[in-house]
């Protein structure tokens, strides 16, 4: 293994023209230039030409969303995703060399082998549903007992979606057949915490898909994407996960492979900026990344079976990793207009992030919660009846927001999969 | 400076009392310490204001204590004028944006300092007016900012630019007073006209603390073509004829040809690579009105030997034809990430000569030099791509870009239209100004600050100072 290096070089692309620091929600929320694109790639290529140190540059990293909505509109194409991910990976690197073993073994764990392992997040989750399922949920609200876990547990238990139990999942077809010669023979990512928590889209998304005449098969050698690693700085790990997964979908021939996760989809297609220094994996890393949709892509080709009309008032808070990485804007938007009877309101400065950012808005509760809460003022200006997301974590932080501003009863959020599964009157 | 830095802190924080608008901590200071120029320079200490009697308190105490000031807005600027040159306070007015008020009887907004430049043109159309003013940065930039620089962009070929809106500032002296200039009237001639020395005095005589600005009625419609030629001094003819044939358009934008090829390879729109140079017409008001000069435009253009043109039929369209020039920046920055970008200005009837003159340099020094920018105004902006790594290449750049301000003022032009003089230009002050006229100008800036503690190192040249394009 090679000790990680700052990306220096694509720290000259910045030009400091300063077009990205209306587009960050950190720095609009913080207001500091620290806390901002340009604010971040000079510290990398100050941290690279050692006149400030790792630690003085850990901090703005850290608070960094990684929603990449400064690539968007950067006029020079900067790459900021390459430098982040590089300041992330030297980081966690000086950081192992301090860090006390315990909390080392426990990263290990969750990183390596708790999330790529469905065996042991399945457990987690019937643990859960055990939980939500018999009334311990309810009772432990009831009688308080919730209180004892911190705030910003507290605020996410509540905005927990009814788990599937694993029974369910397991039986599951591992194949949807159309009745017609197939359009498109599609391999289904499902996702690791994606398909614990919220293995009800992925249902739907595969009967939709079917609906929409594809064959869709899971196979079962698939892991988890990585992202939640890379994004921890952990390259090595989300390296060997991009090769398992590689491996297992090169052995079939799909013509894509499809998604519903924002987030896992944007690890997917960046896999091979992971591996372009493999000269045995870049090539096919690239042939993988290129059949990576999300489902959005695949579904917007065809004409859905619409069977009924949805007479609601609706906005599309979109995925940062499905417009600013995948490039995904039109999709999803094309999708819901094609509903019978929506009305749809667009969300003012819907490009912004909610302030999820995978596991971000539990490490910095207060921050997220405050970039949350700049998107609910844009929320309450419309009013509407549903938000649609595209991803789990936005999914989970909309409902916290809509709690937050007391239109739990007003406002549902809901997966565009649900949404379009329910006009096509598809049940699970 | 006469003080430690840690009792300045003790003392910012009496007027300041939120802590968090205090930055002290070192990824703090080192991220004010550059723009969108060049060169780096750190603070003592950051201090966020956002009042009025916060931005005189400091005065008060920087002017007492000799310790620098530079007001900041966002940092877009291009030739320096924010930068901490000589260590300090960095006076950072961006957060301070709680004024938007629209008065559509006065047609004036009134705003504060760090009201996006942008979202006063917003606000403005909702009342069914506009704030013409329109740098390629104005959804970044701050009003503030645009006031210290007198900013320009496409749209001042019509309607002027920054200092042409400005009626009335209240503006914090360098010794901590405050003043109010102008007004909200468009007739006022009481007294000097404080609030035009202000605007464009690169935040060197005070601190704007707020400012009114006119509005002006939105027109009713707009229209954009592109008109091809082969080669740019036919462009540059065109130019000229457009503009004496009794028609003001609200945008006109000339791409060369080394321009129209790097667009059209980093993302390809069907633009004809085989052109000289080609123009990007808007012309705005009543749609009737509008046909007719269409078709004035056209003949103009027909008289310069046009190769070509293309008009917007919809919407969609005329963003198409605008996008090509919009992908200018990030096409020629491909191959060599470092972009100076010039302002350098002359008179109308010089356009095609300066086009000449700059493919001379452009051969002497072996530059790479592409020519895009507003041609209306003669607001040409030469930009050279080269890497700042590179030394020796610098050089030949420093050495172009003297002789590209040598050309425009001796074509009766002048050094900067609307980036300003700041660090950059500072070396080029006396070649057009004079050593009498510079040293009036030294004159007004030492009444007004008479320590020398306001944004100082800008505008006038230090002895033996030259121009420097690499950041060490």
């Amino acid at each position: 293994m090679t000790e990680p290096k700052l990306a220096y070089e694509e720290t000259f692309d910045c030009v400091q023209c300063g077009y990205c620091l209306p587009a960050c929600p950190t720095y609009v929320s913080m207001g500091s230039e620290a806390q901002s694109p340009r604010g971040r790639i000079n510290l990398v290529k100050m941290a690279a030409e050692g006149k400030i140190t790792y630690s003085e540059l850990e901090g703005p990293i850290d608070l960094c969303l990684g929603c990449r909505a400064c690539e968007v509109v950067c006029p020079t194409n900067v790459q900021y995703g390459r430098i982040l991910d590089s300041a992330k990976e030297v980081l966690q690197a000086e950081k192992k060399k301090t860090m006390p073993k315990h909390v080392k073994l426990f990263q290990d764990f969750m990183f390596k082998k708790s999330f790529p392992s469905s065996k042991i997040l399945s457990v987690g989750s019937a643990g859960l549903a055990f939980y939500q399922k018999t009334g311990l949920q309810t009772l432990a609200r009831k009688t308080k007992m919730i209180n004892i876990l911190p705030e910003k547990l507290r605020t996410f238990e509540r905005a927990m979606p009814k788990v599937e139990g694993p029974m369910k999942r397991r039986n599951r077809a591992k194949q949807y057949e159309p009745t017609k010669q197939p359009k498109l023979h599609i391999g289904f990512f499902v996702g690791c915490i994606m398909d614990v928590m919220f293995s009800e889209i992925n249902t739907l998304s595969m009967k939709l898909l079917e609906a929409a005449g594809c064959e869709v098969t899971v196979i079962k050698e698939q892991t988890c994407c990585g992202a939640l690693q890379h994004h921890s700085g952990e390259t090595d790990t989300t390296k060997r996960l991009a090769k398992q997964n590689i491996e297992a979908f090169e052995k079939h021939n799909f013509d894509y492979v499809v998604n519903s996760i924002g987030g896992c989809g944007a690890m997917l297609v960046e896999y091979d900026i992971l591996l372009e220094n493999e000269p045995d994996w870049a090539e096919r890393a690239k042939a993988f990344a290129a059949k990576n949709v999300d489902i959005s892509v695949i579904l917007s080709k065809f004409d859905l079976p619409f069977t009924k009309e949805i007479h609601q008032k609706v906005t599309y808070q979109p995925s940062c990793h499905l417009s600013n990485v995948q490039r995904k804007v039109e999709e999803p938007l094309k999708l819901i207009h094609s509903i019978p009877g929506i009305d749809f309101v667009p969300l003012p400065e819907a490009h912004m992030c909610c302030g999820s950012a995978g596991t971000y808005n539990i490490e910095h509760y207060d921050a997220s919660m405050k970039i949350l809460d700049n998107k609910m003022d844009n929320v309450k200006e419309i009013e509407p009846d549903i938000i649609i997301t595209t991803n789990p974590g936005c999914h989970l932080q909309m409902k916290v927001g809509v709690e937050r501003t007391g239109d739990e009863e007003r406002t549902q959020v809901v997966h565009l999969v649900q949404l379009l599964a329910e006009a096509c009157e598809i049940q699970l | 400076m006469g003080i430690k830095t840690e009792e300045l802190h003790t003392l910012l924080s009496e007027i300041i009392q939120d802590e968090t608008r205090i930055l002290t901590e070192t990824f703090d200071l080192v991220s004010y310490s550059f723009d969108a120029s060049f060169g780096s320079f750190t603070p003592d200490i950051v201090v966020q204001a956002m009042s009025t009697t916060e931005v005189a308190a400091i005065m008060k105490l920087a002017n007492q204590h000799n310790v620098a000031v530079y007001p900041r807005g966002q940092a877009t600027g291009l030739s320096g004028g924010s930068l901490p040159v000589h260590g300090g306070i960095v006076l950072d007015l961006s957060q301070w944006n709680d004024q938007l008020d629209i008065d559509p009887i006065d047609m004036v907004a009134t705003v504060s300092p760090g009201v996006i430049t942008a979202d006063i043109n917003d606000a403005a159309m909702k009342e069914g007016l506009m704030y013409p003013p329109d740098p390629s940065s104005a959804h970044v930039s701050t009003i503030g900012g645009n006031l210290a620089e007198n900013s320009g962009g496409p749209r001042g070929l019509k309607y002027g630019v920054t200092k042409d809106y400005v009626i009335g500032l209240e503006v914090v002296t360098p010794e901590g007073e405050v003043i109010r200039t102008g007004g909200r009237t468009i007739k006022n001639v009481t007294g000097f006209d404080l609030t035009k020395l202000i605007v464009g005095s690169e935040g060197t005589l005070g601190v704007i603390t707020e400012a009114t600005v006119r509005l002006h009625p939105k027109p009713l419609a707009t229209k954009t073509m592109m008109t091809v030629f082969h080669n740019i001094v036919d462009a540059g003819k065109a130019v000229t004829l457009i503009l004496t044939s009794g028609i003001v358009p609200s945008k006109l934008e000339i791409m060369d040809n080394a321009s129209i090829v790097a667009v059209e390879e980093y993302e390809p729109l069907g633009l004809p690579t085989d052109a000289g140079a080609l123009l990007l017409i808007e012309l705005d008001g009543h749609p009737r009105a509008i046909e007719d000069e269409m078709e004035r435009v056209k003949e103009a253009c027909t008289k310069a030997h046009m190769a070509d043109v293309q008009v917007a039929e919809t919407a969609e369209e005329e963003q198409e034809l605008w996008k090509a020039r919009k992908l200018v920046s990030p096409a020629i920055v491909r191959e060599k990430p470092t972009k100076i970008s010039e302002d350098a200005t002359v008179p109308r009837s010089k356009i095609p000569e300066m086009f000449e003159r700059l493919m001379v340099i452009k051969e002497k020094y072996d530059v790479d030099l592409v020519v895009f920018g507003h041609a209306g105004d003669g607001n040409l902006h030469p930009n050279i791509i080269a890497d700042k790594r590179d030394h020796e290449e610098m050089r030949r750049v420093e050495q172009a870009v003297g002789e590209i301000f040598e050309a425009a003022v001796d074509l009766g032009g002048t050094l900067s239209g609307e980036h300003g003089i700041g660090t950059l230009k500072a070396p080029f002050m006396e070649m057009e100004l004079g050593e009498v006229g510079l040293d009036l100008m030294k004159r007004i800036k030492t009444s007004w600050d008479p320590n020398n503690i306001l944004n100082p190192g800008k505008i006038f040249p230090e002895p033996g100072q030259k121009l420097v394009l690499t950041d060490d």
